[in-house]
């Protein structure tokens, strides 16, 4: 079970980002649990200045938009 | 070159529609064609070019070159970044926290946020198509101005007393040890067809967002410009007396709107007689100064830094009303009689 968190203050891109994950990880049958985080400090603590950003078990993958259906594949499968 | 969308619009309107270019419909009608398909033919054409140039630009790279710079350097840089990167205002917090952590003073991390809304390629086009190129750059250094005069005045009131507690924490920690020897974060190598896709992409994104916008804004600025006589605004608010400035200003605040919406009508505006100063007071208000983007900071200050900032902002369009109108004789001496 990855824990996957998708960083961002609560815009379009961020739930848009969110839904992709959720849905490729089905497609995948990768089991997931993902959760926003929306909580400035919590963002400041991955260090990541443009959002969206997505977090997998703890570790920053990707910041500064909406990952595309191959990167987020790569995310999921690293 | 821009005429052909003159013709295009004569041509619609007074040829195929047979509208009489003296009536109110067919004035409307006639600027709201030409305006929105002159916008939207070079928003198309400017955006991609602009943006296959920024490709390589990210956060973390300017961040690291303004850390390097001298403070009084780094309002500048600041004000500048924030009008050339490409940026979305729901990443000011993350960005904020950013550049906060990393012991950029408030006041450039402001000076950045400030200019931002301001300028940006699209405001910058809109302008130069439809006001020209000397307005262009008065709007451009004016937006600067209030950026960096803006974040100096924070700073010399010490602003960051006021931040949550939080991100209060990380500035000192950041400020206290030595920074400045970190590498410089590489820059990534693109290759032609990385940059057209990100171009493509951005094209996408910025069209998507702004086309309502576009039209919105044409729309009004038609409808002032076919159905308010010219000569209104100096007949019924008075040519330029001080206190037109504050009013244009207040105005403005709960008309929150975009850049994108705000320059068709301002062009209006200045084209039935407000004075060019107490029109940029107005837009600058609707556009820099919005509630929606100060509820945001809400989450990295306290109410009284928040307070201090609109202050601040609402003097420095005020300002800049009284000072545009002061010298618009000989600034706009050319282009706007």
């Amino acid at each position: 079970m990855k824990k996957i968190e998708v960083l961002g203050t609560g815009c379009k891109k961020c739930v848009n980002t969110a839904e992709q994950i959720q849905s490729v990880a089905g497609e995948l049958g990768i089991e997931v649990e993902v959760e926003k985080v929306t909580d400035p400090a919590a963002i400041m603590g991955y260090k990541v200045m443009s959002t969206p950003g997505v977090a997998i078990d703890g570790k920053l993958m990707h910041s500064g938009s909406v990952p595309d259906r191959g990167k987020i594949e790569s995310m999921l499968k690293a | 070159m821009l005429d052909v969308f003159t013709w295009l619009a004569d041509w619609l309107v007074y040829g195929l529609a047979g509208l009489d270019p003296a009536s109110k419909l067919g004035s409307s009608l006639h600027f709201f064609v030409e305006d929105t398909t002159k916008i939207f033919a070079l928003l198309v054409v400017m955006i991609y070019i602009i943006a296959l140039a920024r490709a390589s630009l990210d956060l973390e790279r300017v961040r690291h070159y303004i850390q390097q710079k001298h403070r009084l350097a780094g309002y500048g840089l600041g004000a500048g970044f924030g009008a050339i990167t490409p940026f979305c205002s729901c990443s000011s917090i993350p960005l904020f926290l950013g550049f906060t952590s990393a012991g950029i003073p408030l006041g450039i991390t402001m000076a950045f946020l400030f200019t931002s809304p301001i300028i940006n390629e699209v405001a910058v086009i809109m302008l130069w198509s439809l006001l020209g190129w000397e307005f262009t750059l008065v709007y451009v250094v004016i937006g600067m101005a209030v950026g960096i005069g803006g974040g100096m005045i924070l700073d010399l009131l010490k602003g960051e007393r006021w931040l949550k507690d939080f991100a209060a924490k990380a500035y000192r920690q950041a400020a206290e040890s030595p920074h400045g020897d970190e590498p410089t974060p590489e820059a990534p190598t693109l290759t032609l067809r990385d940059r057209h896709v990100f171009a493509r992409d951005e094209l996408k994104e910025i069209v998507g967002r702004i086309w309502k916008w576009v039209i919105i804004g044409v729309g009004l600025g038609a409808a002032l410009h076919g159905f308010v006589p010219d000569g209104w605004f100096a007949d019924n608010l008075g040519s330029g007396q001080w206190w037109n400035v504050p009013v244009a200003v207040l105005a403005g605040l709960p008309l929150y709107s975009n850049a994108t919406a705000v320059i068709p009508v301002m062009e209006s505006l200045i084209l039935k007689g407000l004075p060019v100063g107490t029109t940029l007071a107005f837009c600058m208000s609707t556009v820099a100064a919005s509630f929606p983007e100060f509820i945001m900071l809400k989450q990295v200050m306290q109410w009284r830094l928040l307070g201090i900032i609109f202050v601040i902002l609402l003097a420095n369009f005020m300002v800049v009303g009284w000072l545009i109108n002061l010298l618009s004789p000989w600034l706009f001496s050319g282009i706007l009689t």
